[in-house]
């Protein structure tokens, strides 16, 4: 069984780990050397189905939930099980009620509590939720991590522009996002910012609610921050726009005043491929299966998709 | 049957396309409304040239008239440049007028408002003015060239429902005859009735329904009570009275001691 896997962004990667552990002969095909082209790149690897049930389905919370313990599984170490804060300026503290009642898996913490969980939010907030059973990683980190384990695992991965004749796998998987030609797929353009400031310490996600511009900063190692994300219909991926990076900016500046002082180290853009349902979708269409759609839930879901279409591959070889 | 700028409208609601949690979701909600009519902001979905492409075509399958707005603008400029952008990419002449005058409560800026739909107005444009509840606003708006208003009840997204009965009542008073849609400030149906009920000709809501806990079950809930209210306005309502009244003759009994 030789399976080919088009694309090695987060779907590409994990889908190949799972046919690779299924006893699989897999060959990983990306045209496009540097990750930093893909979408996952620059995802705020927040493992939160909790949080994400605000405005996702209820399968996003069901596959989402064995997300953390599948990375944990694969890269030992790389999983941060810290929770997630969920804050609102005291203005908006109305966007607290609602976010609590749209979900789940939280309790809520008051300003004494919130000086326990974060020391440096201290008296900045009066009450929050906190989602004790949500993780995060560092997406990047993860990626590399993810593709060095399955290079030493025997998988093949190639950057050569021509593409391989597909006809000599028995399988080919096709993780290769967004794509204008697709019709059933529409681009969610997202964008984010990287901070470095040793003023402030965040020990997991912080999400800051607004009625009109919710933002989350997910601390990485190296005193960085990842500030995202914009949410906006459309496939262009030009640089950050002045309004967008004013509003992460302010939004980290009202989280913490300390990160006015912060430096700017990078701006990113990535664009989501999403369905109509903003739900991914494993298909199968010969010895082609399509994971695509993963939209804003990349780390989320992709375990549980690459899982599906291996059980489809595998499912395939005990009938022939 | 609702008419504005001579298209006659089959349903009293017009419905934003905003902050769904997906395009499935609010296409679903766009049927349960019944709406005809649908607001698509244009900097949003817009960013980057043609690349909205993929949401405006699925906007465009609804079959719906598309109201475009000038949401987010803050000058005079700004809004007729937006406008006019809206009108090639849309290919319509209607446009829902925003020129919002605070960050904080996107209240509109009154002054800014009347000057830019006395320009869009002049240009050709069929303004929908997103206004305040205040009369001599209106007056300005409708010499500038308005055949509709679009009032507030309470500031965009704050889901407070109508705050000033009495403004409310005052305008529809002294412009019996104009097209009025209540923009903005609708939380839940009860709100929609209210000023139905008022005699408004119609409503206009997002986040009400974008941000409700099942979207398209609260589109179709709106769509009904703004049908109830409307009936009901032009049914005439008993007016409150102090005393009780029953509803059962009582003959024979001696009820005038």
């Amino acid at each position: 069984m030789h399976v080919l896997v088009k694309g090695a962004g987060v779907a590409g990667l994990t889908a190949a780990h799972e046919l690779m552990a299924g006893g699989a002969a897999v060959t990983v095909h990306d045209p496009r050397r540097d990750k930093s082209v893909t979408a996952s790149w620059y995802a705020g690897g927040m493992l939160a189905p909790y949080c994400e049930r605000e405005s996702a389905d209820q399968p996003v919370l069901g596959l989402g939930l064995k997300a953390a313990a599948w990375w944990e599984s694969v890269l030992p170490g790389a999983v941060v099980r810290n929770g997630t804060l969920v804050l609102a300026p005291a203005r908006d503290s109305g966007e607290l009620g609602r976010f609590g009642s749209r979900t789940s898996g939280f309790v809520n913490v008051d300003a004494e509590e919130l000086a326990d969980i974060e020391p440096d939010l201290a008296g900045r907030f009066r009450k929050g939720l906190f989602f004790r059973g949500e993780a995060h990683l560092d997406p990047r980190q993860a990626l590399i991590a993810l593709e060095a384990k399955l290079v030493l695992s025997g998988v093949r991965f190639q950057t050569n522009p021509t593409p391989n004749r597909d006809g000599e796998f028995d399988f080919v998987i096709d993780c290769t996002g967004y794509s204008r030609t697709n019709q059933a797929l529409r681009g969610v353009r997202g964008e984010m910012l990287l901070l470095q400031t040793s003023d402030v310490t965040l020990s997991r996600p912080v999400r800051l609610l607004h009625p009109r511009f919710p933002v989350y900063i997910v601390p990485r190692s190296g005193q960085m921050f990842m500030v995202g994300a914009t949410m906006i219909e459309s496939d262009a991926t030009g640089p950050i726009t002045a309004r967008s990076m004013m509003e992460l900016l302010n939004a980290a500046y009202s989280l913490h005043p300390a990160f006015g002082e912060a430096v700017i180290v990078e701006t990113g853009v990535g664009v989501r491929p999403a369905y109509t349902d903003n739900f991914p979708r494993v298909e199968q269409e010969g010895n082609v299966i399509r994971i695509n759609g993963l939209y804003r839930h990349g780390f989320l879901l992709a375990p549980a998709m690459a899982m599906r279409a291996a059980a489809m591959v595998f499912e395939q070889e005990k009938v022939n | 049957m609702l008419s504005v700028y001579g298209k006659e409208l089959s349903s009293r609601l017009l419905l934003g396309t905003a902050q769904y949690p997906s395009p499935a979701i609010l296409m679903e909600a766009v049927t349960a409304s019944e709406t005809k009519v649908v607001t698509v902001s244009l900097r949003r979905e817009m960013a980057g040239g043609k690349s909205g492409d993929k949401f405006w075509s699925l906007i465009q399958s609804l079959g719906v008239h598309v109201l475009p707005n000038t949401a987010g603008c803050h000058t005079v400029k700004e809004a007729v440049l937006t406008a006019q952008m809206a009108r090639d990419i849309f290919k319509t002449d209607w446009i829902k007028l925003e020129v919002i005058g605070n960050h904080d409560t996107l209240q509109p800026d009154v002054f800014a408002l009347v000057e830019a739909a006395r320009i869009l107005s002049e240009d050709g444009f069929k303004v929908f003015p997103y206004t305040t509840d205040d009369l001599i606003v209106a007056e300005r708006l409708l010499e500038a060239g308005c055949e509709v208003l679009m009032p507030w009840c309470a500031p965009i997204g704050s889901a407070l429902g109508p705050l000033n009965l009495h403004a409310l009542r005052a305008l529809r008073g002294h412009f019996p005859d104009v097209p009025m849609v209540i923009d903005a400030g609708l939380g839940r149906p009860s709100h929609a009735a209210t000023v139905m009920e008022l005699g408004f000709d119609a409503i206009l809501l997002n986040t009400a329904v974008a941000k409700a806990g099942d979207p398209v079950a609260m589109a179709a809930a709106f769509a009904m009570a703004a049908k109830a209210g409307n009936i009901a306005y032009h049914a005439g309502m008993l007016e409150p009275r102090d005393v009780a009244v029953p509803s059962t003759p009582v003959i024979g009994k001696a009820v005038f001691t």
